[in-house]
C-alpha cells in the first residue's frame, strides 16, 4: 500500500477543516500521516492525531515555521516527502503556494485540484474554470504530489483515539529574505465560508457597501455564512476573503442562496457542489437561474426583507 | 533593474470552450486567442514598476506556438521594451516551462519576475511557485498589491483567511491576482510603435533543459451538468420549496 504524507493546514491554534477534507482523497490513496509545520503547535498536532484516516502525526515546531511561508516550508517538505509516495496538501491558497514549489524542488509534476481518485496514479481535475474536467496520469515511477480541491471531498471526522505524535527535526537550509509581516482578516463572528453548511452571497445587485447589512442579516437568521461575487468585491461593497468563484472560494453548502449575482462562468466554478442553489434576481434571463434548482424572479429589496421575515416565524 | 514577465496565449476567456468530438482536446481551431488576462495584469504591473523609475526595462517571454507572437506584440503594444518567444508547438507543462524560464533569468538577469497566478486554460497555478524554487529566491502569490523600495518589496497577498502581507528580498518571482490593476488599453499609434520593437525567437529544444516528466492526458469530458430547477413566484413559495428540499 502507498504512503501518503498529507500537510495540515493552521492558523496556529485549529486546524483547518481543509485538512479533514483533504484527508479524504489522501486514504484513497494509501496508508496516512500528517504533517504539520508550526511553531508552538502541540494543539494543532493533537487535533490532527485525531482525524479519521491518521497513522501517525509527524510535528515540527520550530519558531521559522510561525507562518507559512513557502520558501521556508518547501524544503522541509521536500526532505520528508522521501520516505513517501505521495504528498498531498489541499488546495487552498495555503496549498496552492507552498505545493508547487516542493513539487520543483523534487523535479516532478504536481496534479492541481484533484476533484476524484480513479486508480493510484490518474486523477480527474477541472481546466478552463471548471468547464472541462480532465483525466491525468503520473507517469512512470514518478512521486505523486497534488493539491485536493476541498470543495469534492467530504471532511472525515476528528474524533478517533488519538494516533501517535512525533516531533521531528528536518535538515533543510531555511532562507530569511522572506519576512512575514501580518495577516488581515475581515474575521467575526459568522461561520467559516469553506465549512459553512449554508452559505448566502450577493453580487453586483446588491448596490452598496450598506446593502450588504441586508445579506448579513439574512444569513444571521440562518446560521450562514455571507459571501459574495467577484463584481461585489471589486466595487468594494465586501473585504476579499468573501469572494466565491474561480478566483476566490470553492464551497459547497447544503444551501446556497445567491442575491443579486448574475452568474458568470468564473463564479459557478465556485458553487456547483453545493446541495441546493437558490437565485434571486431581477434579471429572469441571468445565467445563474439555469443551474439553480430554485429560482425567483424580483425585486431583491422587498424579497430580503420578506424572506428574513418568513423565516423568522 | 530588468523586470522579466511571464506571459502565456490561451483561449479568450469570454470563449465558450468546447470540447472536440473524441474528447481528446478542447477545440482551439478558429478560436480567439488572448492573453492569459492574470498575465495582462504582470505586464501592466511591470509597466508601472519602470515608469515609477524603479525599473529600466521590461521584457515579455513566452512559450508556445509561432503564433504566440501575437499576445507577445500586445504586451509589446501595451510598454514592454522586448520579447522573447520560446517556440515549440509541444504542450509545455508548468514544471517544463518554469525550467525554461529559468534559462531566461539566467541570461537577462532580471531583479524580479513577474506572472500571473494561473492561466485560464490549465488552471495549474505552478509556474511561479516552481520558478522561485528553481532559482532559489522567494516568492509573494496571488498578490493584490505591491510596494518597491531599497531593494525590498512589500507584497499584499489575497489568502483564504483575508489579507496578508510578506516583505521579500529581491530578486524574487511574483504572481498577480486580480485587482492588482486595471491593465491600460492600447492604442493604434502603440500598436505601429509595437511593430518595431524587438521580438527574439528561440526555439525550445534549443535552450537546453532537463525535460522534465510530465502528465499524461487521459482525456477531456464536459463537468456533470445540475439538472433542471424550479422557477417559484413568491417568498412564501420560496419557503415552501426550501422546506420540501429538507434544507431549512
Amino acid at each position: 500500500m502507498a504512503t501518503v504524507l498529507l500537510l495540515a493546514e493552521h492558523d496556529g491554534e485549529t486546524l483547518n477543516v481543509s485538512t479533514a477534507r483533504a484527508m479524504r482523497c489522501a486514504m484513497a490513496l494509501g496508508e496516512v500521516d500528517v504533517v504539520v509545520l508550526g511553531a508552538g503547535t502541540d494543539g494543532v498536532a493533537e487535533q490532527a492525531s485525531r482525524l479519521e484516516g491518521a497513522r501517525r502525526v509527524l510535528h515540527v515546531d520550530r519558531p521559522e515555521n510561525a507562518h507559512p511561508v513557502a520558501a521556508v516550508m518547501a524544503p522541509q517538505l521536500a526532505s520528508l516527502a522521501s520516505e513517501y509516495d505521495v504528498l498531498l496538501a489541499p488546495s487552498s491558497t495555503f496549498g496552492r503556494d507552498i505545493l508547487p514549489r516542493v513539487a520543483a524542488l523534487l523535479g516532478v509534476p504536481q496534479i492541481s485540484d484533484i476533484m476524484e481518485v480513479i486508480d493510484e496514479r490518474t486523477f480527474k481535475r477541472p481546466i478552463y474554470a471548471g468547464n472541462v474536467i480532465t483525466t491525468v496520469r503520473v507517469p512512470g515511477d514518478c512521486k505523486i504530489i497534488g493539491t485536493a480541491r476541498i470543495a469534492s471531498f467530504a471532511a472525515v471526522a476528528g474524533a478517533q483515539a488519538p494516533a501517535a505524535v512525533e516531533s521531528i527535526q528536518v535538515e533543510a537550509d531555511l532562507p530569511t529574505d522572506t519576512v512575514w509581516i501580518g495577516l488581515e482578516a475581515s474575521g467575526g463572528d459568522r461561520p467559516d465560508l469553506q465549512s459553512a453548511n449554508r452559505v448566502v452571497a450577493g453580487g453586483r445587485g446588491i448596490g452598496s457597501k450598506e446593502n450588504f447589512d441586508l445579506i448579513f442579516r439574512l444569513a444571521d437568521r440562518l446560521g450562514a455564512a455571507v459571501g459574495a461575487s467577484r463584481a461585489a468585491v471589486d466595487a468594494g461593497y465586501v473585504p476579499n476573503d468573501m469572494q466565491i468563484g474561480q478566483t476566490g472560494k470553492i464551497i459547497a453548502p447544503d444551501l446556497y442562496i445567491a442575491f443579486g449575482i448574475s452568474g458568470a462562468i468564473q463564479h459557478m466554478t465556485g458553487i456547483k457542489d453545493a446541495g441546493v442553489i437558490v437565485a434571486i434576481n431581477k434579471d429572469g434571463e441571468a445565467p445563474i437561474f439555469e443551474a439553480a434548482d430554485i429560482g425567483l424572479v424580483g425585486d431583491l429589496f422587498q424579497i430580503l426583507p420578506e424572506l428574513e421575515k418568513a423565516l423568522g416565524d | 533593474m530588468k523586470v522579466l514577465v511571464g506571459i502565456k496565449r490561451v483561449i479568450d476567456y469570454n470563449v465558450r470552450v468546447q470540447i472536440n468530438r473524441e474528447g481528446t482536446d478542447v477545440v482551439k481551431e478558429g478560436v480567439k486567442m488572448s492573453i492569459n488576462p492574470f498575465d495582462e495584469i504582470a505586464v501592466e504591473a511591470a509597466l508601472r514598476i519602470r515608469e515609477a523609475g524603479q525599473a529600466d526595462e521590461v521584457i515579455v517571454a513566452t512559450i508556445g506556438p509561432g503564433a504566440a507572437q501575437q499576445q507577445l506584440r500586445t504586451a509589446l503594444a501595451m510598454g514592454a521594451d522586448r520579447a522573447i518567444l520560446l517556440e515549440t508547438d509541444r504542450e509545455i507543462q508548468p514544471l517544463a516551462a518554469a525550467r525554461a524560464l529559468m534559462k531566461l533569468v539566467e541570461k537577462e538577469q532580471p531583479g524580479l519576475v513577474l506572472l500571473g497566478k494561473q492561466a485560464i486554460d490549465d488552471d495549474a497555478n505552478q509556474v511561479g511557485q516552481m520558478l522561485a524554487a528553481q532559482w532559489d529566491r522567494p516568492q509573494a502569490t496571488f498578490i493584490s498589491g505591491l510596494d518597491l523600495s531599497d531593494g525590498k518589496l512589500k507584497a499584499v497577498r489575497e489568502v483564504d483567511a483575508g489579507l496578508e502581507t510578506v516583505e521579500v528580498s529581491l530578486p524574487a518571482v511574483l504572481t498577480v491576482d486580480l485587482r492588482l490593476n486595471e491593465p491600460r488599453f492600447v492604442k493604434m499609434p502603440d500598436i505601429m510603435k509595437a511593430k518595431r520593437k524587438p521580438l527574439e525567437t528561440i526555439a525550445f529544444d534549443s535552450i537546453g533543459i532537463d525535460m522534465p516528466p510530465q502528465l499524461e492526458n487521459l482525456g477531456y469530458e464536459a463537468p456533470p451538468k445540475r439538472s433542471g430547477g424550479v422557477r417559484v413566484d413568491s417568498v412564501e413559495a420560496l419557503v415552501a420549496a426550501l422546506n420540501d428540499k429538507g434544507v431549512l
